[in-house]
């Protein structure tokens, strides 16, 4: 019991003073996450979108594959872009390898399913009866798309704030491509597992409150625009 | 309605875990190092130990910094450790009864097979460190070290430091935090020199493809283990009298024996050499 009550004033203590390993940490963590969600993005907002708007001949099975991405184990993504980067793997000439480089691949690997997919689900929401009357109108296709999309946005920002939320908590896929490197490829995460194999505990519960923290507004912010949604007060 | 309903989550939550439980048999929890439990000795001895005693082993395997912490806090009933001064530490707090040698092995200093801090010509350990030091600060190579407070990497801080040389936040030094065979594989792939235990290197040889051993047979590279009860005066819920067994078992002659010959006709060489008497 003494050792976590000590550990948690520790922890005060290193935030307060902006303790320089702590924040080295900290901006790791979010400089990889952050650069992985907005590669996510990119690929899985319109793609999203795309499989919320369309119909084509083998839609189903790329869904399903969707949804298995959007549940698939972050360790074994990790393996592959391991293998994919290492010496003798086909990328290994890069040297990526136990740089952020690869984290950062490996996390948007994760991430982007879950933006594809929560997107898709949000396009889809979307009132039919918006397309007819816009056709109506004689609106051109894109100017359908752009209309859908922003009446969807709530929901493509929450597919957003998920994908953050499962990259920031990572740790398998991270320990694996990155090595958790000190001052490198050290974030969050993997510095939990390190502290506390150490017997440091204090470190490890202020890098566990940072991370809560983090996770908290993350879901917050989510629930709040998931709340508005729900009122339609938009 | 919702209160009950918690209720029950909450009790069901505290008993199904209890359902993964045997209760048979007395159950002894040895805190070793991670080095210890990858050579695979433990999986060859403790069984026999097993048999012989008719109780449960569970091993926990991780650094030695966290093994003497789990010690500490009582969580264990007796550790095999690799980290004379600080096992040494842990007896004179009171937390140990008393460190009994069983074995030792040694450490090798391990590097690219190019050697581009030519090392292999260095015919002592000061001109290896120093060459690796030299060659890392012009950056035309890289050292990867655990940095996870094991005994391995205590042992490559001393050394670093008996040389004063300072590798702290250097570009190519490299501090993974992370265990043995995790940091050969690191420092396979980056090509990078490195310190390990000669039995985790030769266990993963087939594997670093990328390294050999460029320094090896220097006194200041052997490795000691020692096994420790502790202290029932401290932490009355141990098991002292089935660690007392488990040290009366690894210390006698035929289990020291079979230290000596373990894995010997697979490498040629043995990985461990029997210490206790």
């Amino acid at each position: 019991m003494d050792n976590i009550i000590s550990g948690f004033f520790e922890a005060i203590k290193l935030l307060v003073n902006l303790d320089p390993y702590v924040m080295d940490i900290i901006s790791v963590s979010m400089m990889v996450s952050g650069i992985a969600l907005i590669i996510a993005s990119l690929i899985g907002i319109p793609l999203g979108a795309f499989l919320g708007l369309t119909s084509f001949p083998g839609k189903h099975l790329v869904v399903a594959l969707l949804y298995t991405g959007m549940g698939f184990p972050p360790v074994v993504i990790g393996l592959f872009v391991f293998i994919l980067f290492s010496n003798v793997g086909p990328l290994g000439s890069l040297e990526w390898l136990y740089t952020t480089k690869a984290m950062i691949v490996a996390q948007s690997f994760i991430s982007f399913p879950l933006v594809a997919g929560f997107t898709m689900t949000a396009v889809m929401g979307v009132d039919k009866s918006l397309l007819l009357q816009l056709r109506a109108l004689g609106a051109t296709n894109r100017q359908i798309i752009w209309a859908i999309i922003k009446e969807a946005r709530l929901g493509v920002l929450v597919s957003v704030i998920a994908g953050f939320g499962a990259i920031i908590s990572e740790v398998g896929a991270v320990m694996m491509v990155g090595g958790n490197i000190a001052g490198s490829t050290r974030v969050l995460t993997t510095a939990i597992v390190l502290e506390t194999r150490q017997g440091n505990f204090g470190l490890a519960i202020s890098f566990g409150l940072i991370l809560l923290t983090i996770t908290f507004i993350v879901n917050f912010i989510m629930l709040h625009f998931q709340k508005r949604k729900l009122i339609g007060s938009d | 309605m919702l209160k009950k309903s918690l209720l029950v989550l909450l009790g069901l939550t505290l008993i199904l875990p209890l359902l993964g439980c045997e209760s048979e048999s007395e159950v002894l929890t040895l805190a070793t190092t991670t080095s210890t439990e990858d050579s695979g000795l433990l999986d060859e001895l403790l069984p026999i130990f097993e048999d012989e005693t008719g109780y449960r082993v569970d091993v926990i395997a991780v650094g030695t910094g966290q093994a003497l912490e789990i010690g500490r806090s009582g969580d264990a009933d007796i550790l095999l450790v690799h980290a004379k001064g600080l096992e040494k530490e842990f007896v004179e707090d009171g937390y140990g009864t008393k460190r009994y040698p069983v074995m030792y092995n040694d450490f090798v200093v391990l590097g690219p097979s190019k050697d581009p801090a030519a090392v292999l010509e260095a015919n002592n350990l000061e001109k290896t460190i120093t060459e690796i030091y030299e060659t890392g600060e012009k950056n035309e190579t890289s050292f990867a070290s655990r940095g996870d407070k094991s005994g391995t990497h205590v042992k490559e801080s001393a050394l670093w430091e008996k040389f004063q040389l300072d590798v702290e936040a250097k570009e190519w030094y490299n501090s993974l935090g992370q265990g043995m065979g995790d940091t050969l594989i690191a420092a396979n792939e980056m090509n990078a020199y490195s310190l390990s235990d000669r039995g985790t290197f030769l266990s993963m040889k087939d594997k670093l493809k990328n390294l050999d051993i460029v320094f090896e047979g220097d006194d200041l590279l052997t490795n000691p283990y020692g096994i420790i009860p502790v202290d029932p005066d401290t932490h009355e819920n141990v098991k002292y009298d089935a660690s007392k067994e488990l040290v009366e078992f690894f210390t006698r002659d035929d289990t020291q024996k079979k230290i000596s010959e373990f894995r010997v006709d697979e490498y040629g060489e043995p990985l461990f050499f029997p210490d206790a008497n």
